[in-house]
């Protein structure tokens, strides 16, 4: 299987997707922002057909759209997390400007529109140039490496803001930069697992790793490689079952781990083994 | 669609405007299933909003995907596919989801997941049949203009049922949405509220996304209810005024797309949002942050 340069591709981007993804998603889960990132997943879809039709560079069109919308979302929402109503309405009328690129794509000269839009939406990763692979995976380090760098500031502007900004933390800029991370790998991600796909690596592996323990250290870590695991056994699978995209056979292991570690703490839960002593963090209380 | 209609031209005269569209029945099917969709969206949505629950609402709004590629696979009609889907995520979102007192976090992973889930198993679908739908961008971006008698009957029969369930469940839920806890205090069966409104939700989202696709009935749930509740706490003229607004962006929106090449979409969702831009900064310049 290893013989096929395009599995190779697949794999050498896959991983750090998968990495970054779950490393990222560990936060925006904690932080109560996979709407965010779904918003932002989208936003990378409409980026794509953007680029399209002005004829420049697809990863290109991705990043700067995705980054436009994060930074216009931390702008509006407060102490840098958006409302759910913000979001909401942010990304319906991406969508529908996503719909007037199509229209305009489909009348204009580039055609092809309908590949363009299908794998952008579900992703194409043994699709992918060795280029193109290699960029992914160092984007996908890049922001793994660093959320990872600012591990603890993040963590503690995450669970006690107004505590964390009295010790001179700069929660704000924490907050922009983060979201700015979570468009980065967006964007690196899109073309390999889908728009349409993606938030279920930034979520599954991440809301797994919360069920299954309370330490931010080992969570993350965990949420890392459960991320990793399914992406590797997900493309191993659909390599097998010619019918199976890759994308949904990710999607599918994530999910079943994510179920798992769910059931697990229920099971616990009911034992009475349970106790969090996290805080609950609250981005609902945010009315516009 | 300028092509299909000969050449519709804006005049000045308003009235002949008006008359111009009303000439062709695919358009007063589209204005009739569009007032329908508003008001069940705009009142659906109201209670959406104030439960916070709009990423709930995309999930299952999403949901019309692998509801609509599933049925196609399984030969059946794709509506059945649309309300099946929809009220499974309904009630895996409900009953599935973390209890009372784990995190916002948490629970949002847990939608999250359903939502990819949902997804992943339509492209899937889609890979196992692919010749049966047009692509999935007419499934995601809807047909508004190709709305037939039977679907606005169709349309307004479950948009009735909806209504009637929301009137009846509607004060107990709002006392559990604006206080749970006491609520639950005093007998009113929360859990099973919030499955129920669920549950409807989907049905709205179902039915509507027969007309504006998957993606855009979010528009028209969120931005309305929104614009209204900026205006008004006080839950019953907030529920009239979020209906007239979504009537009155979905008429602007056929009839601007009518007049022009680019899609109903586009125009429905930027007049949303226009409209509460418009509410926002009205607000803040009354002097009311």
């Amino acid at each position: 299987m290893f013989s096929h340069e395009f599995v190779r591709n697949a794999y050498l981007s896959g991983t750090f997707i998968a990495l970054a993804c779950g490393v990222v998603g560990w936060f925006v889960v904690l932080r109560a922002q996979v709407f965010a990132g779904d918003a932002l997943s989208h936003v990378a879809f409409v980026g794509t057909i953007a680029a399209a039709l002005a004829g420049v560079n697809q990863q290109l069109g991705l990043v700067a759209a995705t980054l436009a919308v994060a930074a216009a979302m931390a702008a509006l929402g407060r102490r840098a997390q958006a409302d759910d109503v913000v979001i909401g309405m942010v990304f319906a009328w991406i969508l529908g400007l996503g719909m007037l690129l199509i229209t305009l794509l489909s009348t204009s000269a580039q055609g092809g529109q309908g590949t363009i839009t299908i794998s952008a939406l579900s992703g194409s990763i043994f699709g992918l140039t060795a280029s193109t692979a290699w960029a992914a995976a160092g984007i996908g380090l890049l922001a793994t490496a660093g959320v990872g760098g600012a591990f603890r500031p993040l963590l503690f502007s995450t669970l006690d803001p107004e505590l964390a900004t009295v010790h001179g933390v700069p929660v704000r800029a924490l907050g922009v930069a983060f979201l700015a991370a979570v468009a980065l790998v967006t964007a690196a991600s899109t073309e390999a697992v889908g728009a349409l796909l993606l938030l279920g690596l930034l979520a599954a592996p991440a809301g797994a790793a919360h069920h299954l323990t309370d330490q931010p250290r080992l969570g993350i870590v965990l949420s890392g490689l459960t991320a990793v695991g399914a992406m590797w056994g997900g493309l191993a699978l659909s390599y097998a079952i010619a019918s199976l995209p890759p994308s949904s056979a990710v999607i599918g292991l994530a999910a079943t781990a994510y179920g798992a570690a769910a059931l697990r703490a229920r099971l616990r839960g009911a034992a009475g083994l349970r106790r969090t002593g996290r805080p609950r963090i609250d981005t609902q209380t945010g009315r516009s | 669609m300028a092509a299909m209609t000969g050449n519709p031209s804006l005049s000045v005269n308003l009235i002949a405007d008006v008359r111009q569209l009303l000439a062709y029945p695919f358009m007063v099917h589209a204005l009739e299933a569009g007032t329908i969709v508003a008001v069940l969206a705009a009142m659906v949505g109201w209670f959406m909003v104030l439960r916070r629950q709009s990423f709930a609402g995309h999930t299952l709004s999403v949901m019309a995907f692998p509801g609509a590629t599933g049925a196609a696979l399984a030969g059946l009609p794709s509506a059945l596919g649309l309300y099946l889907a929809c009220g499974a995520a309904a009630v895996a979102i409900g009953g599935g989801g973390p209890r009372q007192g784990s995190s916002a976090g948490r629970e949002t992973a847990a939608i999250g997941t359903i939502q990819t889930v949902g997804l992943a198993a339509g492209f899937v679908f889609l890979s196992l049949n692919s010749a049966v739908l047009g692509g999935p961008e007419t499934l995601l971006f809807g047909t508004f203009l190709g709305v037939s008698r039977g679907q606005v009957l169709a349309l307004a029969l479950v948009a009735f049922a909806a209504l009637a369930a929301l009137a009846l469940i509607g004060r107990p839920l709002l006392y559990a949405t604006i206080d749970p806890e006491v609520a639950a205090a005093r007998g009113v069966p929360v859990r099973a509220l919030n499955i129920g409104f669920l549950l409807l939700l989907g049905l709205a989202v179902a039915a509507t996304s027969q007309i504006t696709g998957a993606l855009l009935v979010f528009a028209l749930l969120v931005a309305p209810a929104a614009s209204a509740q900026q205006l008004t706490s006080r839950p019953v003229a907030g529920l009239l005024l979020s209906v007239v607004l979504a009537v009155l962006v979905v008429w602007l929106a056929l009839a601007m797309a009518y007049f022009s090449i680019y899609p109903v979409g586009f125009y429905l969702t930027t007049l949303a949002l226009g409209l509460h831009v418009l509410i926002v900064i009205g607000r803040r310049i009354a002097g009311r942050p």
